[in-house]
């Protein structure tokens, strides 16, 4: 019996210790996870339509990305994620077969090669200064002749050889501070004409030989009121400006290299004169102006007169002009009316022909056209036909075609900024459940064709078979809570100011909203979203209200500007409410108390040093009246390396103020010393995280007590030469400095240097332990910290016997003003991979060992076990510790391929993981956002708590049908020898 | 092979071009580009070590210093960084399918963007900048070939094997066993009054 039990102790021993790496099989992909590619907000779009074959659009995003869609499908042939200091300024195609972009303020010129997207060549073109960039690719009319690509940025003008991306020649303009807008190459000419502006107040005129970069001729002139910027070439000669004041149109003719103004006030063109804007699209010999909120198309006479053509009172979006058959030229505008959007196709010259005139009943959720895309092609009657690609206020893009969308991105969730989950609602008695499985010989083929798949015996259709039944099968994309707690919604907020709500299942939309503004004032017409907190979760009162979300906005990019706070239904995905709160938002902090309704109680910090307590009524007033002094902030002054903790003071005064706002005091400020410290990372614990258990037990009986508060920040500070790249300081400048604060007295609880070492630091802050990630100028090597702190004062309830007597503190108030004493153990290792984010896992009980998630910058996420990053590892760990699980100190942490959680997909532009605990404690949900989106669902430790879905009940019946026959096989041969023994 | 170790300083190279433009006379010299430098490398990738996945070269990214410049392959595999000031540097190259070792770059500004690579992993250092894979990954498990032997190690194997072993082997160490032994060990056990296990459990009385 005593064997029996050693044995069974031994197996749990062995299972526990073996190390437990997330891994899959290759048909297990796509059963937990889902993955989902975007490109993000469009800037610039290119058709390809030319060739027979696939019809392409390259777009370039917001995001960094360039890409090729398949212009049937919208699906991305091929995309290109470039780093994010390098940002697209100008995309377009050469010799019919590369895609040219221009990058990082017009220094970076790269060719892909329009099939494969395989890099061709890249080009480093000199600048000196940052200014605005401009690409100018020539437009082939003869494929064999090799026209330069022109480009100007950083104050130097670069003639590029298409072909191999060569440097022909550069004109160096950064001397007189000249600042190119239009390069016109007129064609079967040799001569380029450059324009541009010299202090912003006189125009001038550079003929260049395009062979070999030499001016021929230049010519200047000063304008005396000085231009705005903007400009608008209507023809192969003449553009059109604004002056500084906005309200003169000035056309500036430079025919043959002689300049002339002619100066057009807008008054003489409208009534209301206004701040003028001149639309960007270019049309030739006809300009948009916009004059209060109407766009005017302005025709360019002869002699640079202008004249009115023809207005829109809407606010129109409009695309450039697109050359169609006989020398004519198009252009497409877009405007809404009601819950429709109007395209329409004219011709340049005469407005009075409508080409095209199309009314698409459109989402309210997707807000205005932004831009407008168009491209023709001939239809079989031999007429002109367009399609319109338009990309909308929430960044989606659209492709529209005959009156109707043929196909819909939501690129708006490649700039998710924040996540939190949501519970789907509860199953109704009455609604049926879907029938999973009918008959038992179904249920059983089923599983007999599993029990193949895992014994390798499957054929390829049996194993496709396998795949549909498993997707079919689990009822994962229902719409209602499960016992496991699989089923989740994940509400995103994404920088374009909607919300999307993703179902962990598939990972479809749900529902999606776009934030409006409750005053509809124009000053705040969509405001941005700043950040997301759950407002009210049911679950012991309030159980027939829907659960909702509070998304904090702000009207405008300033941090002073006022706030908005909307509630939304996660239910439905309706708006509850949305007010002004007439006050700015710096800090948001959810209370940990709930009303009788389970509203949680937030607090917002302006920039006045302020609070206001949310939801502003009475019952919320009397909660926290009565935690009044319990309430603790603090705030990090990045620029000034000074972090303040403050308290409540009283109630605000003076006459706007009402009785749910606040002063503050300031309790402590903790202040690094700016000569040598600048901060670089602050973070806490997440406010939900449960932890299990406060005490360790170690090998040899000794127990550790976790100092686990919720009040404790993680600070990094690195010496300000330190602050940049890596590469720019040597390791004796350099000195990475953490601590650890109480938040709530600013005592310094632990400090711990690390010289030579330099960011940036990634940190992951959970129960009592912090690991970072820096770089190490020293090994030259990125290194893994982790600090552990234990409470000293609760060390010595050790003994069983004070236990028993009551003689321990383990039962006395813990105060955040008593001085803790406490200590920290703390381990470093290096690792082989850049970073951008760390998450850990989390679990509803914290009971499940954790896994790190680490995002490298190859855009995957390594599941890094705990113990990996345990202090108490050893060289040589004893029996008693292997046995506990204490894995050998190595001097680097090791990088399985099969933890990649991603396995072989990659998360591209990786900003963020987000993991929520699922109702079966082992399981843990987790969530990758950035370009693309990523979910999938981890078992730290495996799933201990359920069956997974591969286990095989086929063999479970086998054996037991196989059992049964032996013992009636036994008892049939036992009752023949019985008789045979009876008859000898 | 072509020297892989290129850098030029772009001083180099302007005047190079001063001299190819010499009636240009426009042409400055610009400052401040003394200490910058190019660095070029190689990636390859063994057709051995490419099981399975395909070695695209459209899907590699090169990294310098954990982001601050990212940069693609051309289709001969090779890679330049440019405007890259003299000092320590750290490359990394990301293929999906591959480890590569960061390499320790180190660019000289005393012999005019001379470049030494190492790779921080192994430690070796690298007589020319072509970089390649330190193993290919794999990031599924393999799925075992059917086998008996698996079979009976799950726990149902181990069940049913462990009734076999019950039903056709205690009979024969019964056998065994001289049943006058067999007698007197079961009478010393009664005397000693060994506690059963249905005593020992509660629920039982």
């Amino acid at each position: 019996m005593a064997m029996a039990i050693r044995v069974c102790l031994l197996l749990l021993v062995f299972l526990s210790s073996a190390i437990v790496s997330f891994s899959l099989y290759e048909d297990q992909v796509g059963l937990m996870d889902w993955h989902q590619r975007y490109i993000g907000k469009v800037k610039h779009a290119v058709f390809h339509t030319q060739k027979t074959g696939r019809k392409r659009v390259i777009v370039s995003t917001e995001e960094n990305v360039v890409a090729s869609l398949d212009l049937r499908h919208g699906e991305i042939f091929w995309r290109h994620v470039l780093g994010t200091k390098d940002a697209i300024d100008g995309v377009d195609i050469a010799l019919g077969k590369y895609v040219i972009t221009l990058s990082s303020q017009g220094s970076m010129l790269r060719a892909w090669n329009l099939p494969d997207g395989q890099m061709v060549w890249e080009t480093s073109l000199h600048s000196a200064q940052s200014s605005k960039s401009l690409l100018s690719v020539p437009i082939n009319l003869k494929a064999d002749k090799d026209y330069p690509i022109l480009v100007f940025g950083g104050g130097y003008l670069h003639a590029v050889s298409a072909i191999d991306g060569e440097v022909l020649w550069k004109k160096d303009f950064t001397a007189e501070g000249f600042e190119v807008q239009r390069v016109l190459q007129p064609p079967e000419s040799s001569v380029i004409y450059v324009l541009g502006f010299l202090h912003s107040s006189e125009a001038v005129v550079y003929q260049i030989d395009s062979k070999t970069g030499e001016v021929v001729a230049q010519k200047s002139m000063v304008f005396p009121g000085g231009f705005s910027g903007e400009i608008s070439s209507v023809s192969s000669d003449k553009v059109v400006v604004l002056d500084s004041t906005r309200s003169i149109l000035v056309t500036i003719g430079f025919l043959d290299g002689d300049i002339s103004f002619h100066k057009t006030p807008i008054s003489d063109l409208v009534e209301d004169s206004g701040n003028a804007e001149i639309l960007s699209p270019l049309l030739s010999d006809m300009l948009a102006v916009k004059v209060s909120k109407r766009t005017m198309f302005v025709r360019v006479g002869g002699e640079g007169k202008l004249e009115v053509v023809d207005s829109l009172s809407d606010e129109t979006a409009m695309s450039d002009s697109l050359p169609v058959a006989d020398d004519q030229v198009a252009f497409a505008s877009v405007h809404h009316e009601g819950s429709k959007i109007h395209l329409m196709v004219k011709l340049v010259d005469d407005l009075d022909t409508v080409l095209l005139r199309e009314s698409i009943q459109m989402d309210q959720h997707r807000g205005r056209v932004h831009k407008v895309f168009i491209n023709n092609y001939i239809k079989t009657d031999r007429s002109n036909g367009f399609r319109a690609l338009i990309v909308m206020e929430d960044h989606s893009l659209l492709l529209l075609q005959q009156g109707a969308i043929v196909w819909s991105r939501e690129e708006g969730l490649a700039s998710v900024t924040d996540v939190t989950t949501a519970e789907l609602p509860v199953e109704k008695d009455g609604v049926s459940v879907a029938k999973v499985e009918h008959t038992l010989v179904d249920w059983l083929k089923g599983h007999v064709l599993k029990l193949k798949g895992s014994l390798l015996l499957a054929s390829p259709e049996d194993v496709a078979a396998i795949q549909e039944m498993r997707m079919q099968s689990s009822g994962r994309s229902k719409l209602t809570r499960d016992h496991n707690g699989f089923r989740k919604l994940f509400i995103a907020l994404t920088r374009a100011g909607k919300l999307f709500a993703l179902h962990t299942g598939d990972g479809r939309i749900v529902w999606s909203m776009l934030l409006n503004s409750p005053s509809k004032s124009e000053a705040c017409e969509r405001p941005s979203g700043i950040s997301l907190y759950q407002w009210q979760v049911p679950h012991h009162h309030a159980m027939d209200e829907n659960p909702s979300v509070l998304v904090v906005g702000r009207c405008g990019s300033d941090s002073s500007a006022p706030g908005v706070l909307s509630l939304v239904d996660v239910y439905t995905g309706k708006e509850i409410s949305s007010s002004d709160i007439g006050h700015s938002v710096v800090q948001v902090m959810p209370l940990p108390f709930t009303d009788s309704t389970e509203q949680r109680l937030h607090l917002i910090a302006d920039t006045e040093g302020h609070v206001h307590l949310y939801p502003k009524t009475s019952e919320a007033l009397s909660i926290f009246q009565r935690e009044f002094q319990n309430v603790y902030w603090y705030t990090v002054e990045g620029d000034d390396g000074i972090i303040r903790g403050h308290a409540m003071k009283s109630s605000c005064a003076g006459e706007t103020a009402d009785e749910y706002c606040f002063t503050t005091r300031e309790l402590w400020t903790v202040v690094f010393p700016s000569e040598s410290e600048k901060i670089i990372s602050t973070l806490t614990r997440k406010p939900n995280e449960v932890v299990h258990t406060q005490a360790k037990v170690s090998t040899d009986q000794d127990v550790l007590y976790k100092y686990v508060s919720r009040n404790l920040l993680f600070v990094a500070t690195v010496s300000p030469k330190g602050a940049g790249e890596i590469g720019s300081v040597t390791p004796e400048e350099s000195a990475l400095v953490v601590y650890l604060i109480d938040t709530i007295t600013g005592r310094i609880l632990h400090r711990l240097s690390h010289q030579g070492c330099q960011g940036p630091v990634h940190a992951v802050f959970s129960e009592n332990w912090v690991v970072y990630h820096y770089f190490n100028l020293r090994a030259h090597k990125y290194e893994v910290t982790v600090v552990e702190i234990y409470d000293q004062s609760r060390a010595e309830n050790k003994n069983v016997w004070k236990l028993v007597l009551g003689k321990h503190n383990l039962t006395a108030p813990i105060s955040s003003y008593s001085r803790p004493e406490m200590f920290t153990k703390s381990q470093s290792y290096f690792f082989a991979q850049s970073v951008k984010t760390i998450a850990v896992t989390s679990t509803a009980k914290g009971i499940t060992s954790k896994q790190l998630l680490i995002g490298t910058i190859g855009d995957q996420i390594l599941a890094l076990d705990k113990r990996f990053v345990d202090p108490r590892r050893t060289l040589n760990p004893s029996q008693a510790e292997k046995e506990e699980g204490i894995i050998p100190l190595t001097d680097s942490l090791p990088i399985i391929p099969q933890s990649y959680i991603t396995h072989s997909l990659k998360v591209e532009g990786l900003r963020g993981i987000v993991t929520a605990p699922a109702k079966l404690e082992s399981t843990t949900h987790v969530f990758a956002y950035g370009v693309d989106l990523f979910y999938t669902r981890l078992a730290p430790s495996k799933t201990y708590d359920s069956l997974t879905d591969d286990f095989s009940y086929a063999l479970l019946l086998i054996t037991i049908v196989a059992l049964v026959a032996a013992i009636y096989i036994t008892w049939v041969i036992s009752e023949k020898r019985e008789l045979s023994e009876k008859w000898r | 092979m072509a020297p892989i170790l290129r850098s030029t300083s772009l001083l180099a190279l302007l005047v190079f071009q001063i001299s190819l433009f010499f009636f240009a006379s426009t042409l400055p010299i610009s400052s401040g580009s003394e200490d910058s430098y190019t660095i070029t490398g190689r990636v390859r990738i063994p057709a051995s070590t490419a099981i399975g996945h395909a070695a695209k070269f459209s899907n590699i990214k090169v990294v310098l210093n954990g982001g601050q410049n990212i940069t693609f392959l051309r289709p001969d595999g090779y890679f330049t960084f440019h405007k890259v000031t003299a000092g320590t540097h750290l490359i990394e190259v990301y293929a999906m399918g591959f480890f590569f070792s960061p390499v320790r770059v180190d660019v000289s500004a005393r012999h005019h963007g001379k470049v030494q690579a190492t790779l921080t992993e192994t430690r070796r250092s690298l007589t020319e900048l072509v970089l390649e894979p330190l193993r290919a990954d794999q990031y599924y498990e393999m799925r075992e070939p059917f086998n008996v032997m698996a079979i009976l190690k799950s726990p149902m194997g181990l069940m049913v094997g462990f009734m076999v072993v019950v039903v056709f082997l205690m009979p024969k160490l019964m056998e065994n066993i001289d049943p006058e032994e067999m007698k007197r060990t079961q009478e010393e056990l009664r005397n000693q009054g060994v506690p059963s296990l249905s005593s020992l459990l509660p629920a039982s009385r």
